[in-house]
């Protein structure tokens, strides 16, 4: 029996905000030679929308069971991802509502 | 010198050296469709192929992110070469977006100066595989004993105002407890799979937009399971997920991934 192939009750290949999440989020940071800031990229601020949703908007839409869980191990993380990048989070909102704006616009047109 | 000839190494991961590993990654097709190689240094090796410089350098790369098509066929490329990684290899690191080299001299002074660091993250996650749970609220479900709005018997067309906002307050009522439930729901399915999982992790909800997924995305947590629990782990999955419509709720599994979620190599340990 091979153990890798085990049943898998969703559906196929992960789709692209699955995969997304991982290659821009996850994964060690190793500084190459070539030196690109992922967070300068305006497209990327998908990846931001991400995060400011979570932090700055969790609650808001209702998602904060795990806040009231101190067993919870992504609690601390989640804290010092809020305060660590509470500037970047600030700057990029900022971003974001400018580039939902203009989306809404060419949306309308 | 001819620039658009020149190649950068663009790295995909980072694995223990093995000629095995190696050998079957050499079918494996990498961003801009190149081929993928070992280069090594002493017990360490990255997987890495070579890129036109043009398109990888400062510029170029900065450019073609603003590309979501670009973005799209790197990102599935980086990940596919990760995949092909992580079925042969015990353990494997995968490395961000976008990490380029000049050279073989790049990558191999990288690997020297975080040797040890490196070798001990894929001591951790030897023969560890990540898997992806969602759960999706659908606000079709209603919790056990809360029933909906009460009605009376009140016509509609003659409703009061004062019936009208008594109505409001029972219909947010019942949303706020059918919040709690689901939110009860999705605990309970995370502290399910956390006694079959090594370690977890709480990711941000997904944007809707971006992943297209209906209803609130309220759990979306990685799974870092031994790779011989990972039929009882994906059972468990596909049994929860059976339970879910009944809560209003879907179940959603992805993988087995790289250990992209566990990677990080500064991230202080969180496991118990």
């Amino acid at each position: 029996m091979n153990e890798r192939r085990a049943p898998v009750p969703s559906e196929g290949p992960a789709d692209l905000a699955d995969i997304l999440e991982r290659v821009l989020d996850k994964g060690i940071v190793i500084a190459g030679d070539i030196r690109v800031d992922l967070f300068d990229i305006e497209l990327l601020t998908i990846r931001l929308r991400l995060i400011v949703v979570s932090v700055d908007k969790a609650k808001e839409m209702g998602i904060d069971w795990w806040e009231s869980d101190p067993s919870l191990s992504s609690h601390a993380r989640r804290e010092e991802l809020a305060e660590g990048a509470g500037a970047d989070v600030g700057r990029l909102a900022a971003r974001v509502a400018e580039l939902e704006k203009r989306a809404g616009q060419e949306g309308s047109g | 010198m001819n620039p658009t000839h020149t190649r950068y190494l663009y790295a995909y991961a980072v694995v223990r050296a093995s000629d095995a590993v190696a050998g079957a990654l050499e079918t494996v097709t990498g961003v801009a469709d190149g081929p993928v190689r070992a280069v090594r240094h002493r017990e360490l090796m990255v997987l890495a192929g070579p890129v036109p410089a043009t398109d990888h350098d400062e510029q170029g790369l900065a450019e073609h992110l603003e590309d979501l098509d670009w973005l799209e066929r790197t990102a599935r490329a980086h990940q596919r070469v990760i995949g092909a990684a992580a079925a042969v290899a015990p353990s494997v690191l995968p490395l961000r977006l976008a990490t380029v080299f000049h050279d073989e001299e790049g990558v191999r002074t990288m690997l020297g100066a975080r040797h040890e660091q490196l070798l001990a993250a894929l001591d951790r996650l030897d023969g560890r595989t990540e898997w992806g749970v969602k759960v999706h609220a659908l606000g079709t479900g209603r919790p056990p004993g809360a029933a909906a709005a009460p009605r009376e018997d009140t016509p509609r067309a003659a409703a009061s105002g004062r019936d009208y906002l008594r109505r409001r307050a029972a219909e947010r009522h019942a949303a706020r407890e059918g919040a709690r439930h689901e939110d009860d729901v999705a605990r309970g399915i995370h502290t399910t799979l956390t006694a079959l999982a090594q370690e977890t992790r709480l990711h941000p909800p997904q944007n809707p937009r971006l992943s297209g997924q209906a209803g609130r995305n309220v759990l979306n947590a990685a799974y870092l399971v031994r790779r011989e629990d990972g039929p009882r782990f994906t059972s468990a999955v596909a049994r929860l997920a059976e339970r879910a419509p009944r809560d209003g709720m879907r179940v959603d599994l992805t993988g087995p991934w790289a250990p992209y979620s566990f990677a990080g190599t500064d991230a202080s340990p969180e496991s118990p």
